[in-house]
């Protein structure tokens, strides 16, 4: 099928349109030139016409998203305009903070996405996250296998010993069908087996002899050795702890010296995640201490060029915590005693879940809230900041819409901070009431949610613009950029309603209709490095000795857990 | 020449072990001998091979006997049954692969069927209790790897999970636990002298029916106020419950297995409710895992798939086009006893042996399919029993062990010419559902 997509202000910063009235042909799943004479026309005259989204991190398929929704029916009941029923092509939906698998590839598409990466994968696990993937429709997706306090890597990453990290890595990812290198608290999560954590990046991980600043860098080294689209994506060391900052700091500072290696396109060598949770001064929660630190942090990274970030913005809802970070979760729950699911996984990792509300009224949670919305707006270089909630950990993955408001809109900003009781506070201890004359673009945006964040997924050859050669993805809002920005609920809703979406050049809203499931791709690379001798000994004896299933019933098999591949060969 | 099979998958109980090797003869058809498997593992892929094993589906007659029939009248009778009905219940998907129960849940959304597995009258009340208080959890290997304290609660592994203890739990050497069992403590709090208790440093013998108020004791130990507890509670010397609460806080890394001797016994969820507590409360000082022993090789599965396409692990209502959960009023036995069903259809689990009579015998007054690759007490009271390939032996496909750990079972052999895998089966019928209904 072939579609032209008539008359809308285009907004790409790949080819350099800022509210263009631009005509966009799709054909064959690819962005054309030229529409034929039979292109279905689709009329996005007055709207707002961007390429598809793309999300580098959130999380929503894999063994602890799973947890959320069963061990939380009050997700589905408290909400029940989030559960809708079958009708024509889509199936049922349900869960606020935790959608079902089925709900989430809807969730997406509502907001223009096409691509989304799964955030953390444990290795052992990785059949499950693939098997919701698979049934998640519509949007492409990838997952980042966990590797920051895996054995292997510890072991070998003690005696800086690259080639066989790398070597290790790259039989990993074909394995598990695998995208990246995720690092989760390194160390402090092999050290939650035994109930403890490691706190600073100089921490030692308790038998490994090991420490988190070793772990970060050398798994940057491997990134770098593999020639790995995307970089080391990296969940620091004391997540959420107040003065956690100087950590953060120290933590990004093992990207020193370090340049991007390989074909794809990326200037980064590490990407912080849901940088937000780690910009904290002060020394405890309570309202006289706490404070942002979100300047310092981003001083930093606005010097240096080869480090991205994305948001992981507080919505102030109530929500569902999980992550690989098993001490925090432990901690979490002490501080709202509510229900707690923790699961170590051998060899390999372990996870955390909590629910958790952001209490508008709450001093901490608005602190947080305007934590995330600084770095956006302190950012010097929107390429390299994207746009997440670190769904559903710091909020659910249908606020992305509302994020973007806050961001576009001092007013929607100052709403919340005059509603709440302590906005007072809030403003005197962070910085965003010195950011109130700065409101981003719709280029800004589009940086943010696409171009910027497809470049640091090493995905810039296909998503993130409407470039001729590009796939197909194309989103229009119903706003017009031109004349109705200065309503910040209507650029929510805009951005939460796409009226047309197509992807892989395949119509799946039309005219705020889902008309098809699509073809859902799932992205993994696959990288020729064989296994080093040592690996293969270390590997063939840890599988007798340490893991409960067998080296061969280990990996994910692609007949049904992976039907449409699209598989990126490193090197070829 | 006879050809080993290695990595073989154990599709019978939650503790799917994936180490068995088979030898089978050189034409891919027969199973000549099984190795590692326990004994009831052994029997299920020996059974396989049984001669007086069912190929046709077979439909009762008015006169109580049974007719051989094709599989294409399986389909239209099921397709029938299941399109016909206003409320049908489709129960089991414990003893089949994930592929299968995707394609139930096909079949489940176009009848708006009532979907429910196992765990209604086994860990259920676990589901229930981890959906009020969470679970601090682990895989099997974090156990074998590093615990150095197990407790075995209202289980019994010897008989139910051979190969768990040795596998697992008890007896392995792993990278923290060189010294295997002899590093290990070992406790079983069950009323019987079962197997199990007979290899334990500790045998707590409980009264039947009173875990929580035994939880609740280890609680006060653990709070420092042992002392004050009575002398004997639920039947255990107050001295044994203050001995081996301060073992368990003196532990390295504890975990608790427990079964249905806890989940099903009065109190039920309240139970894990608590035991669920005692290990939130033993991280306070060490490291504290618990886990429940899952029966059928892939009950886990079943509320993984439907926990990913639904939200809910069980009692899924979507006679609505939306998925409901209430268990208690969208429970299989709740429904039958209401006799609010209008049909029946069975797969992957035997009904006719576990639940109770009375609701058997409403079953037997519904139409009902039952699929199974075995005569059960479920097929006897079923109108159309159509056999199938045995999962993990004939067909192979993802199952999810009790620590949901997914594990892809494999072919081992050939089924019987002709005979349908549950997969297939059921596409059969979705196929025909939609022909019917014309969509
Ligand atoms: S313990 Fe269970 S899974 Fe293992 S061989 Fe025995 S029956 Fe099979």
């Amino acid at each position: 099928m072939e579609y032209i997509v008539k008359n809308g202000f285009v907004v790409d910063p790949v080819l350099g349109a800022d509210c263009e009235k631009m005509d966009i042909a799709v054909r064959d799943g690819k962005i054309v030139d030229d529409a034929g004479p039979n292109a279905k026309v689709i009329d996005a005259s007055g709207m707002l016409v961007m390429a598809g989204g793309v999300d580098i991190h959130s999380h929503s398929a894999g063994p602890k998203v799973n947890v959320g929704r069963n061990f939380r029916p009050e997700d589905k009941g408290n909400h029940p305009e989030f559960t809708r029923p079958r009708s024509g092509v889509k199936k049922m939906e349900a869960g606020f903070s935790v959608p079902t698998a089925y709900s989430s590839g809807y969730i997406f598409s509502r907001m223009g996405y096409g691509f989304a990466t799964e955030a953390a994968m444990p290795p052992l696990y990785a059949k499950h996250t693939h098997e919701e993937m698979r049934d998640t429709p519509i949007i492409d997706e990838a997952a980042l296998p966990v590797f920051g306090n895996n054995w292997f890597v510890l072991d070998y990453l003690k005696n800086h010993e690259i080639d066989n990290t790398a070597s290790y890595i790259a039989w990993l990812l074909r394995v598990t069908k695998g995208y990246g290198i995720k690092c989760v608290n390194p160390g402090g999560t092999e050290a939650w087996a035994w109930g403890m954590n490691c706190i600073t990046p100089k921490d030692p991980v308790p038998f490994f002899d090991i420490t988190p600043e070793e772990i970060i860098k050398g798994l940057i080294e491997a990134n770098e050795y593999l020639k790995l689209p995307h970089s080391m994506h990296l969940h620091s060391n004391s997540l959420g702890e107040p003065g956690n900052y100087q950590i953060t700091i120290d933590s990004l500072k093992c990207a020193e010296g370090i340049k991007p290696a390989g074909d794809f396109n990326r200037d980064q060598v590490l990407h912080h995640t849901h940088l937000q949770f780690h910009c904290y001064g002060g020394d405890s929660y309570s309202s006289k201490s706490f404070e942002s630190r979100s300047r310092e942090v981003m001083d930093y990274i606005n010097s240096v060029d080869n480090i991205t970030f994305d948001i992981g913005q507080i919505t102030l809802d109530e929500t569902t915590t999980m992550t690989a970070d098993g001490p925090f979760e432990y901690h979490l729950s002490h501080m709202n005693h509510l229900k707690w699911v923790n699961k170590d996984v051998e060899l390999e990792t372990a996870a955390g879940v909590v629910p958790f509300i952001y209490n508008p009224n709450s001093f901490i949670g608005v602190a947080q809230w305007a934590i995330g919305l600084e770095l956006g707006l302190l950012a010097k270089d929107p390429m390299k900041c994207y746009v997440t909630t670190d769904a559903p950990n710091a909020g659910p993955v249908h606020r992305y819409p509302r994020v973007i408001k806050w961001l576009m809109s001092s007013k929607a900003r100052d709403d919340i901070l005059d509603a709440c009781k302590y906005g007072e506070s809030v403003r005197s201890q962070c910085y965003i009431s010195e950011l109130s004359d700065r409101e981003l673009t719709l280029m800004d945006i589009a940086k943010m949610t696409r171009a910027g964040s497809a470049k640091a997924l090493g995905l810039s050859h296909m998503f993130g613009s409407l470039k001729p050669g590009m796939e197909g993805d194309v989103s229009v809002y119903p706003i017009n950029p031109v004349e109705d920005l200065g309503d910040p609920d209507k650029i929510e809703y805009a951005f939460g309603n796409a009226k047309y979406f197509i992807k892989s050049g395949e119509l799946i809203i039309d005219n705020g209709e889902f008309v098809s499931n699509g073809n859902k791709r799932t992205f993994w690379v696959s990288h020729p490095m064989q296994l080093t001798d040592q690996v293969e000994r270390d590997i063939s004896e840890r599988f007798k000795k340490y893991y409960t299933v067998t080296r061969n019933n280990y990996g994910v098999k692609e007949h049904h857990y992976v039907p449409n591949p699209y598989v990126i060969e490193v090197g070829a | 020449m006879v050809v080993r099979v290695t990595d073989v998958v154990c599709p019978f109980c939650g503790t799917l072990c994936d180490d068995l090797e088979c030898d089978i003869s050189d034409d891919g058809k027969k199973i000549l001998e099984i190795y590692n498997a326990c004994a009831i593992g052994a029997e299920k892929f020996m059974h396989s091979q049984s001669d007086d094993r069912l190929v046709l589906p077979r439909m009762r007659q008015e006169d109580g006997t049974w007719k051989s029939i094709s599989y294409e009248e399986a389909v239209e009778f099921t397709a029938q049954m299941l399109t016909n009905a206003v409320k049908p219940l489709m129960y089991g998907w414990s003893s089949t692969n994930c592929e299968a129960q995707s394609m139930g849940s096909k079949v489940g959304e176009l009848c708006g069927a009532q979907m429910d597995n196992t765990a209604t009258v086994c860990h259920g009340s676990t589901l229930i209790a981890i959906q009020d208080a969470g679970v601090p959890s682990c895989t099997l290997g974090e156990i074998k790897n590093r615990a150095d304290f197990v407790i075995f609660w209202g289980c019994n592994p010897a008989h139910a999970h051979p190969r768990h203890m040795s596998r697992y739990s008890i007896f392995p050497r792993g990278f923290f636990t060189g010294k295997g069992h002899k590093g290990r403590t070992f406790v079983v709090v069950d009323p019987r002298h079962t197997d199990t208790a007979s290899l334990t440093d500790y045998h707590l013998p409980v009264e039947q029916g009173r875990d929580y108020e035994l939880l609740s004791a280890l609680r006060v130990v653990f709070h420092g106020e042992g002392d004050r507890l009575p002398e004997v509670v639920a039947g255990i010397p107050k001295e044994t419950i203050i001995e081996v609460g301060e073992k368990m806080k003196a532990a390295r890394f504890g975990c608790i297995f427990f079964g249905m001797g806890v989940t099903q016994s009065i109190s039920k969820n309240h139970n894990i409710d608590m035991a669920i507590n005692v290990t939130r409360d033993l991280n306070e000082f060490s490291k504290w895992s618990i886990m429940p022993m899952r029966g059928h090789y892939n009950v886990t599965g079943s509320g993984e798939v439907w926990g990913w396409q639904y939200g809910y692990p069980f009692c899924i209502d979507l006679s609505r086009g939306y998925a409901r959960y209430n268990p208690g009023e969208s429970s299989s036995n709740d429904l039958i006893e209401r006799g609010e069903l209008d049909a029946v259809f069975v797969l992957g689990s035997d009904p006719g042996a576990h639940f109770p009579f009375s609701a058997v015998k409403k079953m037997n007054k519904l139409p009902c399919v039952c699929v199974d690759p075995h005569i059960t007490p479920t097929t006897v009271v079923a109108d159309l029993h159509v056999p199938v390939a045995f999962v993990g032996v004939e067909v192979g496909g993802c199952a999810y062990r009790m620590d949901s750990v997914p594990i892809e079972t494999h072919k081992v052999v050939d089924p019987p010419e002709g005979v349908l895998t549950d997969e297939e089966f059921l596409e059969k019928v979705y196929e025909r559902m939609k022909e019917i209904k014309g969509v």
